[in-house]
């Protein structure tokens, strides 16, 4: 089976090198990650982190035509609050291979990500869940869900970025 | 009163000239800021929460309404309550999580009182301890002293003395009755609670403007509807040219009250056109049991809402995305704003899906035109820096009834006229209109 095979070192590098263009802005690179159909980004609310987007108001639910057009939104200089771009940086910790659901692989991973802008310090902090699929010797993105252990966004105020 | 004469001179509302402007001392000076807060925020009708949120007996939540926590619970008699979210003994807060299900009590676990979910003072540790004079039934937690539940709108006031909900609201209750009546309505899960490095009035003025829509939110007009296979929006040209935003009718309600749609337009929204596309069948079924209940010109003025309107001081409205929005200043230049989806019970699991994704589309801190709008604002807040040198602002698009050129500014100038009144007499303005 395709998730017995993989090593927890294989999926740290898959997202440290995920991390890496995100905070290089390379947004296309990033978005190419994903599973060009059935790929998803999702961020909960910060009071229901264990809901469902179909019937619970979220601060992102993108499946790819809205994530391709999040990403040339970011990139056309009209996301003003992305222009100039902020400066990031995604630390991820506690990667974990939790199981395989289908051919996905299931892997769970703290994060902190520090947003530096306008002389401003927000760091953004929660879990990632992933669901990976194993693709010659890298990794498809299924479902990509952000789960912030923030109280609120206060005072971080927007989720404009890739977090 | 030395600062009442200096908020005099914040406002120029020049209507013979056609000029409005604002002071920007109004949005950095901390006096001012605490004036708002004693003639404002403890002078008005403030929204706190809805019905929905707490459906059932023993059902709660808190929230901060003008700086005081509260606890907004349904008792065991069914009836609903705003009380005061600190223990009468010596202040703790008696209920410390954000919301819950079939509570019997609230207990203190600073001495252990304990209140049943009416309020009242149940027990009292060591209650002999006390004199005769102690009065166990006086010191039950203490209610807001004014609440209003206005279809499932839970509204409070901490002015005792303030007038009915009815006269306070006056011609926006009809407005707001036309939100409602859209269904049984509720705030569906999931609560955005962001906040802005600006002055609370920036986000009034911003809720309603629709003159920077077509600027600050050009990626939702030529990137997003068009990625969704709906009508876009090509460049706005930099030399200026036509503002492509359509004129909205803006109607004060009287007492700062003020809508950007109602009576509407005739138009329907883009969010019709989303709802259409992606729950064509859905859309249809529930038209027609709206058309049912209301018949077909009501049920009509519905559907189309009521623009982007403001429940004075800051209860904003936008029936195009079913937005309900408040915010509060804990200092001149930062305010926590609380975002909800107002949507009807009625709806099938796939029109609800529907509706929310129109929703994120363009609300939201993650959503792809409100981060904008936020950018905008904290900027703003950073420009008043200069306002000792740069001292206004300019509020006087279409004075004198001109509608060339696109939207008009009307709105926050009803905004700012109450405003103005309510800090220099604490009375409510006697002219909204220009």
């Amino acid at each position: 089976m395709a998730g017995t095979a993989v090593t927890r070192a294989e999926v740290e590098d898959f997202l440290f090198a995920e991390a890496d263009l995100l905070d290089g802005w390379q947004l296309d690179e990033w978005l190419a990650l994903f599973d060009e159909e059935r790929g998803g980004l999702y961020m909960p609310s910060t009071d229901s982190p264990d809901s469902t987007h179909t019937e619970t108001l979220f601060l992102i639910a993108d499946n790819m035509t809205r994530l391709r057009s999040r990403v040339s939104q970011l990139l056309s200089g009209l996301t003003w609050a992305e222009n100039p771009p902020s400066r990031t940086n995604h630390m991820i910790s506690n990667v974990r291979i939790l199981g395989t659901e289908g051919d996905a692989l299931l892997v769970k991973a703290n994060f902190v990500v520090y947003r530096m802008r306008f002389q401003n310090i927000d760091p953004y902090i929660g879990k990632y869940r992933y669901k990976l699929l194993p693709r010659a010797g890298t990794f498809k993105i299924l479902e990509r869900r952000v789960i912030l252990d923030l109280e609120s966004l206060r005072p971080h105020g927007k989720v404009s970025f890739i977090v | 009163m030395q600062e009442v004469r200096n908020a005099a001179g914040l406002i120029v509302d020049d209507r013979e000239s056609g000029i409005f402007r604002v002071h920007r001392s109004a949005f950095v000076d901390k006096d001012i800021f605490e004036l708002e807060r004693s003639r404002i925020f403890d002078r008005s009708w403030l929204f706190a929460g809805h019905a929905s949120e707490f459906p059932d007996p023993g059902d709660f939540i808190t929230r901060t309404v003008a700086g005081r926590p509260l606890i907004l619970v349904r008792g065991d008699d069914g009836k609903i309550r705003a009380l005061m979210n600190t223990c009468r003994h010596r202040g703790n807060l008696v209920c410390r999580d954000h919301k819950g299900k079939g509570a019997e009590i609230f207990r203190c676990f600073y001495h252990g009182w304990v209140y049943n979910t009416r309020g009242d003072l149940k027990g009292v540790p060591g209650e002999d301890a006390y004199s005769d004079a102690f009065d166990r039934d006086a010191l039950g937690l203490e209610p807001a002293p004014r609440m209003h539940n206005h279809r499932g709108c839970i509204f409070v006031s901490f002015d005792p003395e303030i007038e009915s909900f009815e006269d306070f609201m006056g011609a926006a209750l009809a407005v707001l009755d036309n939100t409602l009546d859209l269904g049984d309505m509720e705030f569906v899960q999931g609560h955005l609670k962001y906040s802005m490095r600006a002055n609370w009035k920036l986000l009034v003025e911003n809720s309603m403007d629709g003159y920077h829509a077509a600027f600050t939110h050009e990626r939702f007009f030529t990137h997003f509807m068009p990625a969704m296979g709906l009508e876009g929006r090509t460049r706005m040209p930099l030399d200026g040219g036509p503002n492509p935003s359509p004129i909205s009718p803006t109607i004060p309600l009287g007492n700062g009250h003020v809508t950007t749609g109602y009576p509407s337009s005739g138009r329907l929204s883009q969010g019709h056109d989303y709802l259409e596309k992606y729950a064509t069948g859905e859309m249809e079924k529930y038209r027609q049991m709206l058309t049912l209940r209301h018949g077909p010109d009501k049920s009509r003025m519905i559907e189309q809402g009521a623009g982007n309107y403001l429940i004075f001081p800051n209860l904003i409205i936008i029936d195009g995305w079913r937005v309900f929005r408040t915010f509060y200043p804990s200092s001149q230049d930062y305010m926590e704003i609380n975002g909800w989806a107002c949507m009807p019970k009625e709806d099938s699991p796939e029109l609800r899906n529907v509706r929310l994704e129109w929703y994120l589309g363009f609300q939201g801190p993650g959503g792809f035109a409100t981060p904008d709008d936020v950018e905008a604002l904290e900027g703003c807040q950073m420009g008043f820096a200069t306002q000792k040198e740069v001292e206004w602002s300019d509020i006087s698009r279409g004075m004198k009834g001109i509608t060339a050129g696109g939207p008009s500014e009307l709105q926050m100038r009803v905004f700012w006229r109450e405003w103005h009144s309510r800090l220099t007499t604490g009375q409510h303005a006697a002219e909204y209109g220009d």
